[in-house]
């Protein structure tokens, strides 16, 4: 993955990460925008993925059902995500074919037209993807745990927003984000594949460098006060199946304990697979919490997620209660496992293996063009491409003790929401 | 921009690069060198799928072969996993309907390792009795999973409908009843009898070399035997449908329900599969889900996806149009689907719709070609449908051949909106 990279800036701001790979006849194309869920203030909750929703709705240049054809027709390949940090377009597609990306990209950065009736057909739209969401019971208890861990920062909501907001925002609410956020200094457009750098460069120029910059607004700055305790919810549902959601808080990406965690994810949980595309990672069966869980017969299935964010998130553990068992059960269980990681330091050989799994990772993950071009600009939402760029490196110099010094302040109970999805009328 | 292309000419998998071979067992071996990717992707299948089943243990193939990596003569559970989890391989096994699956991944060095534990797994396997009765946990908490996802259960339910009196209407992961009947000694059963050389075949692609390959294979499984192993089961006859049927499954406390609405469909190597793929394009893929995403999701607002497809395999297949909808809208959503199909069938599919499809279909090659996982699934489509080792090359030919009077010929012979199949899974 450590082909070079060209970075440069345009006069507006723009910031442009070239990365030449010529292994197949195809060009990814990422534009990459500092706005996400944590810019929405109470009220407009869901802003940015509805806007997100409305750059498919047309141009004057691209009108809606113009675009998806076009790129379809092309053999390629589309999509746009709206996370806490960032919001991303994609387009992966024939080398010979990425100018019609470039000149979408450009285009609905600044002439969206958020026609009043498109937006009213997309508000039950983003109202039906809300309820989609709802049938799953992780969701549920997902969204309660993030809202209880984040009283005062803006990643107490999720990505989707609150029903009330998605009811009663206006046109106008959505397109003054829209012309707050998406402007040229705000973005980072990342391109890799099969083109010549100056050329490619040459038609970025020419596409994007006319866009005026804006005055981007500052970011919403309420940090998370630190918690007087762990604190522990419950939901209720249907089914037969009790879930168990351990969420502690954790570091920001830039910050130095985010590789230590990713050492402590590895040993407790197997690798975080870090990658969104042409991934592929490997099982979790001989990590600490499955033996503890699963081969104890505790719970059904265990997994961790580490989240590369710009301010502290959340580290969260997911366990699928055995039928037979209780949450409580599970959570002793959990607890011993957990303390053992805070008081008994872990062997070289352990982070060894962990880094070993890293780079096997990393490999597997350079087999996509899209994938690579994904790693420019989203390093850059929360950290710089440089975090990407020595990220192994660092993991290699991650020593036991730094191991035990993190799980000490990290995993400590009174740094934890608890939450429990269980069966209405199910074990107490 | 006139880009510059600067890359090696990338050519598609044909004869040329691909190579295949039978070994003196039954076992077809399919390998393709990629030179610029650093690691090895393993793919293939055996005979011994959920066809097997017995009614009253229905899940037995798909247990045994999960089962099948929790413990061998050689290696237990957690010794199989330490091998693979320490070098970041990975391998899994799983049951289907016609076949047990496999694949597997490993930084190239690890490829001797990948087709050890593969071996290992399929001669070998032992079923301790306290790993059967944790699989069996696993198993079952999916299946209460499965009873409350909507989307699974409008599937299943359609299934049920369309292929009613056939095997394809049994869910290959069984029901809970089923799962608690089997015992262990059905697996052991079920891998003696079952699990052998014949038919089984292995794709292999990555930075290898083939010949490599090719030995370190026959080396691996070119003695395995097994006498008694069957013949796949020949499929019964489908029974069409005389009218439409429609199904609701009860979920409480849901705030979607799915749908799942549709026609059985031809299998994959009949010559009425690429026109009815490229109709199925226009009518609910094509862009944000065609003609169905065009009117239910785009026009009416009605739903985050709405989408048609046609799953096509040994058997019969499924023209289904799938969306989650609020439950107040089912039987608007409905009607629209349905309108829109009668539209489909009246006057077929434009110049230009049908155009359009055809070079999303030969534009995409690349993108789906480009990974080792990607071509492995390309050499088991050519084997597992007999499709030509030239298929690939061949392909873009055999899309610009359609017209719109094939699309809508095919159109006609499978989609009938008075024998339709309806399945609403919701509150």
């Amino acid at each position: 993955m450590r082909k070079k990279i060209q970075e440069f800036n345009l006069h507006n701001g723009l910031k442009v990460l070239l990365k030449e790979i010529h292994t197949a006849p195809l060009i990814s194309s990422w534009t990459w925008y500092r706005v996400g869920s944590k810019d929405e203030a109470t009220g407009n909750t869901g802003i940015s993925h509805w806007v997100e929703h409305m750059q498919f709705k047309g141009t004057p240049q691209f009108p809606a059902n113009i675009l998806d054809k076009a790129i379809a027709r092309d053999g390629g390949h589309w999509n746009a995500f709206t996370f806490l940090d960032w919001t991303a377009y994609m387009e992966t597609m024939p080398a010979d074919k990425i100018d019609l990306a470039l000149r979408l990209e450009a285009d609905r950065m600044a002439n969206s037209l958020f026609d009043e009736k498109e937006v009213a057909s997309e508000r039950t739209v983003i109202i039906s993807e809300r309820e989609g969401n709802e049938n799953e019971p992780l969701f549920v208890l997902g969204e309660s745990v993030q809202q209880a861990a984040f009283r005062v920062h803006p990643y107490h909501h999720e990505v989707i927003g609150d029903l009330a907001d998605l009811k009663t925002m206006s046109r106008e609410d959505l397109y003054q984000h829209y012309r707050r956020y998406y402007v040229p200094n705000n973005a980072v457009l990342g391109i890799a594949g099969d083109f010549e750098t100056k050329v490619m460069l040459k038609r970025i120029q020419e596409l994007f460098e006319h866009l005026p910059a804006g005055d981007v607004p500052p970011r919403l700055e309420r940090p998370e006060p630190e918690a007087n305790g762990e604190q522990r919810i419950t939901v209720e549902g249907h089914g037969e199946t009790t879930y168990v959601q351990v969420s502690y808080h954790a570091p920001a990406a830039s910050d130095p304990d985010f590789i230590t965690l990713t050492v402590i994810d590895s040993l407790l949980a197997g690798p975080s697979n870090l990658n969104m595309f042409g991934g592929g990672g490997t099982s979790n069966k001989t990590s600490r919490l499955y033996c503890a869980m699963i081969d104890k017969e505790l719970a059904v299935s265990i997994g961790a997620s580490q989240v590369t964010t710009h301010d502290p998130f959340l580290y969260n553990i997911l366990l699928t209660v055995h039928p037979d068992r209780t949450a409580g059960e599970v959570l002793d269980a959990l607890d011993v496992e957990l303390h053992r990681i805070r008081e008994e330091r872990v062997s070289g050989a352990e982070i060894a293996r962990a880094v070993k799994q890293a780079r096997a990772l990393f490999a597997y993950g350079s087999e996509s063009i899209t994938n690579q071009a994904f790693w420019l600009g989203h390093a850059e939402m929360f950290a710089t491409y440089q975090w990407f760029l020595s990220y192994l490196e660092r993991l290699a110099k991650v020593t036991p003790a730094q191991v035990q010094d993190a799980a000490q302040r990290l995993l400590r109970p009174q740094c934890r929401v608890v939450g429990i999805y269980r069966p209405a009328g199910g074990d107490q | 921009m006139k880009a510059q292309i600067l890359s090696a000419p990338h050519s598609l998998p044909g004869p040329e690069d691909i190579t295949r071979i039978r070994l003196g067992n039954g076992i077809t071996l399919l390998t393709r060198a990629n030179d610029s990717s650093p690691s090895v992707v393993i793919s293939g299948y055996l005979p011994c799928g959920a066809l097997f089943d017995p009614q009253e243990k229905l899940g037995l193939a798909d247990f045994t072969a999960l089962a099948l990596m929790r413990g061998t003569s050689q290696r237990s559970f957690q010794q199989i996993f330490d091998a693979l989890e320490s070098n970041a391989a990975s391998l899994a096994i799983g049951g289907g309907t016609h076949t047990a699956g496999f694949s597997g991944r490993a930084l190239a060095e690890d490829l001797p390792l990948l087709l050890d534990l593969l071996a290992e797994i399929l001669f070998q396997p032992v079923f301790p009795d306290d790993e059967v009765e944790r699989l069996r946990a696993q198993l079952l908490t999916g299946l209460s999973i499965r009873a409350q996802d909507t989307a699974d259960m409008a599937s299943l339910s359609f299934d049920q409908i369309i292929f009613d009196g056939h095997p394809y209407a049994l869910p290959e992961d069984g029901w809970p009843e089923t799962i608690r009947a089997i015992c262990r000694a059905d697996l052991v059963d079920f891998h003696a009898r079952h699990y052998g050389p014949s038919g089984m075949v292995l794709a292999i692609t990555g930075a290898i070399e083939p010949q490599k390959v090719a030995a370190l294979v026959e080396k691996q499984f070119g003695d395995w035997k097994n006498p008694q192993q069957p013949e796949p089961p020949a499929l019964p006859g489908l029974h069409p449908l005389q009218e439409t049927t429609r199904r609701k499954v009860s979920i409480a406390g849901k705030a979607q329900s799915d749908i799942a609405l549709g026609c059985s469909g031809p299998t994959r190597n009949s010559p009425d599969f690429m026109p009815a793929s490229l109709g199925n394009s226009a009518l609910g893929q094509f862009g944000m889900g065609g003609r169905i995403g065009d009117v239910v999701r785009e026009r009416s607002g009605l739903a985050y996806y709405a989408s048609s497809s046609l799953s096509a395999g040994i058997g019969p297949g499924a023209w289904v149009v799938n969306a989650g909808v609020n439950p107040g809208n089912v039987d608007k959503t409905i009607d629209l689907v349905v309108r829109e199909i009668r539209q489909f069938l009246e006057k077929g599919i434009s110049a230009e719709e049908l155009a359009d499809s055809q070079s999303n279909y030969v534009g995409r090659l690349p993108l789906m070609l480009e990974s080792n996982g990607g071509v492995v699934n390309a050499l088991l489509n050519i084997e597992r449908y007999q499709l030509g080792l030239d298929y690939y090359q061949r392909y873009p030919a055999l899309v610009q051949e359609v017209n719109c009077e094939m699309v809508l010929e095919m159109a006609r012979k499978y989609l009938h909106p008075d024998k339709l199949a309806i399945a609403v899974a919701g509150p």
